[in-house]
């Protein structure tokens, strides 16, 4: 398939390319990676009138390692977190969930500025930068403003984010040196799309513990009652199922019981690896 | 239209087109370097896999207009690439192709597995190959293939900062 055609710009700063999507009006989208958007368009799902390449603007492959805060640029590579070459505020977490997304061949390609803008509901990088407790540093004609990732996206597909404003990048607090994580991970194949998602973060200091679930609804959500119920060291796993089923009862579209075992067992194997460790 | 200027396999290359086109379409259809395949065309297949900046890429995931500025290596291209010429006899051994549709995205996407690291087990080569499709069902010529290219390399102490890639 083919996309419908459509014009394309590149501008040279940040300032330029929020100036093109204020001045270019309805159906004009940002591309970076394109490794969501291109299919998308090829498969005739979306279309647009104008695509502005905001892929290899320098101001979004901005790195900042400030100790207790890492920020990485939107428009830093899946592969390149995978690989190490910018820090892991996650202790690790970060370039396991990067291993994991898709195939190499899109890692290259893919950003994670994209995977939070698209909002896919099981996408990897908003389960993990919320379990992260990351805000996104957004950008648009009148300023700047911080948003939490947990709260940038409402719904499938959708965020709060004006035409005209962009993600620069992430700001991500380090983890606890003794933090423990756990991630599981369902898909139908290597690289497909998870059926489910479950990030476990325990022991992460004086932070509440976060265990997050993507797949189950519109969008990746912090399980209220499972990670409150996971403040206590000891713990019945009777109580914690308890908790994970009123948990989807709350964020799922649909419960069928196929759903529910399938979320129930990815979010325990998260648990079980975070404190196994 | 609009005219790009691209950089095809070390030659500087001026095409016009359309904005929509991917880089596939480009080459195959604007400058006739056909062994790129193109067979789903939405990132699924791996068929068009090609190399941009030193990276596997699907060719039908990225613009032609995208690509500017950026160095694009073919499965033409690579024709001459010790890594490549070392898979190539392995494929061949092996009978690790059928009909050819998706020899040149696996040759491609094989090489930049054996660029990271040559030190790999079956489960590596798997997962690392998992987004290349092969509808002959050859997967098992393939495997092997690239596991005996591994330890061809290993054997040599061929790694991809020796051979300058």
């Amino acid at each position: 398939m083919k996309p419908a055609p459509f014009d394309y710009v590149r501008p040279r700063s940040l300032e330029e390319a929020v100036r093109v999507l204020a001045d270019a009006g309805e159906d004009v989208l940002a591309l970076a990676g394109g490794q969501s958007l291109l299919p998308l368009l090829a498969l005739r799902m979306a279309s647009v009138r104008m695509l502005v390449d905001i892929g290899r603007l320098g101001a979004l492959r901005q790195v900042e390692d400030g100790g207790d805060n890492v920020v990485i640029g939107a428009a830093v590579t899946h592969a390149e977190i995978e690989d190490g070459r910018v820090p892991d505020p996650g202790r690790g977490l970060m370039k396991r969930v990067a291993a994991r997304i898709a195939y190499r061949a899109i890692r290259n390609q893919g950003t994670i500025g994209g995977s939070v803008a698209m909002a896919d509901p099981a996408a990897d990088w908003p389960a993990c930068l919320i379990a992260l407790e990351a805000k996104a540093r957004i950008v648009g004609p009148k300023g700047s403003r911080m948003v939490p990732v947990a709260d940038l996206i409402q719904d499938i597909y959708t965020t709060s984010l004006a035409r005209d404003e962009l993600i620069v990048a992430f700001e991500i607090p380090r983890l606890d040196a003794r933090v423990k994580t756990g991630l599981a991970k369902v898909a139908r194949k290597t690289g497909a799309f998870a059926m489910s998602l479950a990030i476990a973060v325990v022991d992460d200091g004086p932070r509440a513990v976060r265990v997050v679930l993507a797949g189950a609804g519109s969008r990746a959500v912090r399980l209220p009652m499972t990670s409150d119920v996971m403040q206590s060291s000891t713990l019945p796993e009777s109580v914690l199922r308890d908790a994970i089923g009123r948990d989807l009862a709350q964020s799922m579209d649909a419960t069928d019981d196929y759903a529910i075992r399938l979320h129930s067992a990815v979010v325990l194997r998260a648990i079980a690896e975070a404190r196994s460790k | 239209m609009t005219t790009l200027k691209l950089n095809i396999n070390g030659e500087d290359i001026t095409v016009v087109a359309e904005p929509r086109e991917s880089l596939a379409d480009i080459l195959r259809e604007r400058l006739s370097l056909t062994g790129t395949h193109l067979g789903c065309e939405h990132g699924a297949c791996g068929a068009c896999t090609v190399d941009v900046d030193g990276k596997a890429t699907r060719a039908c995931l990225i613009l032609g207009v995208m690509a500017e500025g950026r160095r694009v290596s073919t499965i033409e291209g690579l024709r001459d690439d010790p890594i490549m010429a070392i898979l190539r006899r392995h494929f061949h051994e092996n009978h690790a192709l059928q009909c050819g549709f998706c020899t040149s995205g696996m040759l491609v996407m094989a090489r930049e597995l054996l660029k990271h690291s040559t030190d790999m087990q079956e489960t590596d080569v798997r997962e690392g190959m998992a987004g290349q499709i092969c509808r002959c069902t050859g997967y098992a010529g393939i495997v092997r293939a690239i596991l005996e290219a591994a330890r061809e390399m290993r054997n040599a102490n061929l790694s991809a900062s020796l051979l300058d890639l």
